[in-house]
């Protein structure tokens, strides 16, 4: 479904990420495990559109991202949950959702999509009229992913779920991710979270200075030395 | 004695309101440009005194029906203010925030001096006579009522656009995470377009309104101007609600300072309540620190 | 071979009178007092503190001067100090609340406009004693030339005045430049939060400016009403005067000394051409009225999208970065 080849990235001068190359098959859900500041968020940045590569080829189901401008990108599918939330905080819950159905592709579903989000968490539909930077760590990441499927994707990016919340929420946030898997969606996470998001993911890719070290099935890497020594401090 | 005085009082009051319905308007379209471009634009009355020109000459010179002059002048001010964002702040969207106000008012000199140009310093009316009403002693002016219910109308059907289209909803969002937008998938050029269109089109309606009470001539934007830029910022920049309260608070401080004295002490009044409540409440009526 | 250059530049000013028609001798004291008010708005306008309420300091300098020589009879030797402090003291009562309250950019310069519009229809308003709209002539004192009154026949005395005011205006802004204060307001202007916790006084460093250029605003208005002998409340106030300032130390540039001064000669002579061509026009019965000041217009908004650092200071970039390839 997605497929990156020879991606370099950053900003101004800076590289961030170098010469990656990883794929996404529809129904896999895949995670990027690795420290903080390894480049795991320009990673989903590029691939949502939000910065631009330096270089390389990034697909979608065949199609090149670089030949659509960034707003264009969720129209392809690919729906980004940005790294903390990012709610419109002075908006209503139900704005909020309205808002991830902008697209044009997105529009004749969303009442559909919608009542989908209220069935997947019906905490959202309790809280519709609220405002979103009023609501609790959990309950905004809730509404961030009930955003990002909206839009109706195929592909769903996430950017570190967990962060900063509180340890309970973070098993929450992981039991909505299988949920979310679940429902056939695609998902490509990232996360620091290395013990955890083993558990929900199918395959990991190790990401560590801008560069892809290693990759495995989640089993392999929950046994594998080096990552239960480097990533979980076992 | 006392009640012919509470009589004035009264008039005073329900006229600064029926005035405060046009400046009310004219803060929205300037207050929806901040919200969403964060640039304020100095030249809007300017844009308010071509709408009102717009009037005049087909309405007043042409003959054309009075509403069809209206629905022109409303979609050629629309188009200005369209204008006024891709020639001027566009370009410039990068730079210090200071230079886009300044674009602005180097505007502010173009359109006054291409409106003497084109139309020289003449002062310039409709001729049209609207009634005065008369309520138990009290008296109004036609034009004044008419404004106002209009000016109300129309802050109800962008009130209906921002809250009710995905459009609108992206016009609410996007002073909020403008980075963010591009995840919706929303075209942020698209949206400042639209809103520089919306902001003219409400300058071209207030112009609507102003015609009918007030003559035209090319620097009458120096009337509506700065009170606008001052019920805004009263307000709270970019805070639609804010400016809605502040320009019926200023222009009763307005009529009831005209009332007692001549109307440039209702204005000084206004002002100095405006330079005292910055004092008191920094971020705007209604703004949040 | 450029030490010498403001040498040459100070003698023909000096010498300048004696050999000069009265016409460019009149552009010369014009271009003179504006530089002067450009100069004081660029003293607070470099640090970001952008005013757009200098015209009601211009005119405070200008009408307390008039009106105390008219009224009271007091000579504008004192009438002029006595504007220049209560334009400290206006500057204080509105600057100090702004930059106590941390009401910056946008905020402060839409404030500002409303102190300019305030004094300009406090002066409307007092018609009685000021002429309103209509404006306000000081008296002459004699046949028109006289020390005591401030009030010159001939335009060479009056150029000597101007000329003085202007160095003046242009040693402050060196003194500034050179004084613990600027590097104090540069990191103010960077990061007020990062500048307090470093121990500067934030809101004293801002005040101090801000009184400063107040002050030399009021003794460019000052010199305005004694040399033209007439001031009106849109001629030396209000949002036009206040936004023809900024435009015009933009067009020179913020950054340099003489940026101001250059930017009131781009300005002066811009529009004294298109004005001497539109007469002349209209002499042909040819009226547009309207057309130099549209261009003026236009060429403002040309110069903010082209050249925001202004004419010198992209001059002077454009000269150091020639140097620079050349080094390397």
């Amino acid at each position: 479904m997605l497929d990156l080849k020879g991606v370099n990235a950053g900003y101004g001068s800076f590289q961030a990420l170098f010469d990656i190359s990883l794929n996404v098959k529809a129904g896999e859900a895949v995670a990027v495990i690795g420290p903080n500041g390894a480049g795991k968020t320009t990673l989903m940045r590029v691939i949502s559109g939000m910065t631009e590569p330096f270089s390389g080829e990034m697909e979608m189901e065949g199609k090149s991202l670089s030949s659509f401008p960034p707003h264009q990108i969720v129209e392809l599918g690919i729906a980004h949950v940005p790294e903390n939330r990012r709610l419109f905080p002075g908006m209503s819950v139900e704005d909020n959702l309205k808002l991830g159905a902008f697209a044009k592709t997105a529009r004749s579903d969303s009442a559909k999509n919608l009542e989908f989000v209220y069935e997947l968490f019906p905490r959202m539909k309790e809280r519709r009229s609220q405002l979103a930077g009023t609501m609790s760590g959990g309950e905004q990441q809730m509404c961030a992913i009930g955003r990002a499927i909206m839009s109706g994707p195929k592909l769903l990016l996430m950017d570190e779920p967990s962060a900063g919340l509180a340890p309970v929420v973070v098993q929450q946030v992981f039991s909505l991710v299988r949920r979310i898997r679940e429902e056939g969606y695609t998902v490509l996470i990232v996360e620091q979270n290395v013990q955890q998001v083993l558990q929900v993911v199918d395959r990991a890719y190790l990401l560590e200075a801008g560069q892809l070290i290693d990759s495995g099935k989640s089993k392999d890497l929950l046994e594998s030395d080096s990552v239960r020594k480097a990533y979980m401090g076992l | 004695m006392d009640e012919i005085f509470d009589i004035f009082l009264l008039e005073a009051i329900i006229n600064g309101i029926l005035f405060g319905g046009v400046l009310a308007l004219l803060s929205l379209g300037l207050n929806l440009i901040f919200g969403v471009v964060d640039v304020v634009w100095i030249c809007y009355a300017e844009l308010v005194m071509f709408g009102m020109y717009t009037v005049y000459w087909l309405a007043g010179v042409y003959d054309i029906n009075i509403f069809i002059a209206a629905l022109g002048a409303i979609a050629l001010v629309s188009v200005l203010g369209w204008l006024v964002h891709v020639l001027i702040i566009s370009p410039i969207l990068g730079t210090a925030p200071i230079n886009q106000l300044l674009a602005t008012g180097g505007l502010l000199f173009f359109l006054q001096s291409v409106a003497t140009l084109m139309f020289s310093i003449e002062f310039r009316n409709l001729g049209l006579r609207l009634p005065i009403l008369e309520f138990s002693e009290m008296y109004f002016s036609y034009a004044r009522l008419l404004a106002f219910g209009v000016a109300l109308v129309g802050m109800v059907v962008v009130y209906l656009f921002l809250t009710r289209t995905y459009i609108g909803a992206a016009i609410r969002a996007i002073s909020q995470d403008r980075e963010i937008m591009v995840l919706m998938g929303v075209n942020a050029k698209k949206i400042y377009w639209v809103t520089a269109s919306i902001g003219g089109g409400l300058a071209g309606l207030a112009a609507c309104l102003l015609v009918l009470q007030y003559d035209v001539h090319p620097f009458v934007g120096i009337s509506f101007g700065p009170i606008t830029f001052i019920i805004c910022v009263l307000g709270g920049l970019g805070n639609m609600i804010g400016g809605f309260i502040a320009a019926f608070i200023l222009s009763i401080i307005i009529s009831i300072g005209g009332l007692y004295s001549e109307i440039e002490w209702g204005y000084v009044f206004a002002f100095a309540f405006f330079i005292v409540m910055m004092f008191i409440r920094p971020q705007g009526l209604l703004g949040k620190k | 071979m450029t030490r010498t250059i403001p040498f040459i530049i100070g003698f023909l000013l000096v010498v300048a009178p004696f050999s000069t028609p009265q016409y460019p001798l009149h552009l010369l004291i014009m271009i003179l007092i504006w530089s002067l008010v450009y100069t004081a708005w660029s003293l607070m306008g470099r640090f970001g503190l952008v005013s757009l309420g200098h015209g009601a300091f211009m005119s405070i300098g200008a009408y307390v001067t008039a009106l105390l020589w008219n009224y009271s009879g007091i000579s504008p030797w004192i009438g002029i100090p006595a504007a220049m402090i209560t334009a400290a003291i206006m500057a204080f009562l509105v600057a100090y609340p702004c930059f106590q309250f941390k009401i910056v950019g946008h905020y402060f310069a839409l404030v500002t406009l409303a102190l300019s519009e305030v004094v300009k229809l406090v002066i409307i308003a007092s018609r009685d004693h000021t002429g309103g709209s209509l404006g306000f002539t000081p008296n002459r004192e004699g046949d028109g030339t006289s020390f005591y009154a401030l009030q010159f026949a001939d335009k060479e005395t009056f150029y000597f005045v101007v000329l003085g005011a202007w160095v003046l205006g242009l040693v402050i802004w060196r003194l500034v430049d050179k004084s613990m204060m600027r590097y104090a307001l540069d990191s103010i202007s960077e990061d007020e939060d990062a500048s307090a916790a470093a121990g500067i006084h934030v809101t004293g460093s801002k005040l101090k400016i801000t009184m400063l250029s107040a002050v030399l605003t009021a003794l460019g208005g000052a010199l305005y009403c004694q040399y033209q002998m007439f001031i009106g409340p849109e001629v030396i106030g209000g949002i036009g005067i206040s936004l023809q300032i900024v435009f015009a130390v933009v067009v020179g540039g913020l950054y340099t000394m003489m940026g101001p001064t250059i930017g009131a000669i781009i300005t002066l002579l811009m529009t004294e051409i298109f004005r001497n061509w539109i007469t002349s026009l209209r002499t042909e019965g040819i009226d547009l009225a309207g057309l130099d000041t549209s261009i003026y217009g236009l060429m403002l908004i040309l110069f903010i999208i082209f050249l925001p650092k202004g004419v010198l200071g992209e001059l002077i970039d454009r000269l150091a970065g020639g140097r620079q390839k050349d080094t390397s």
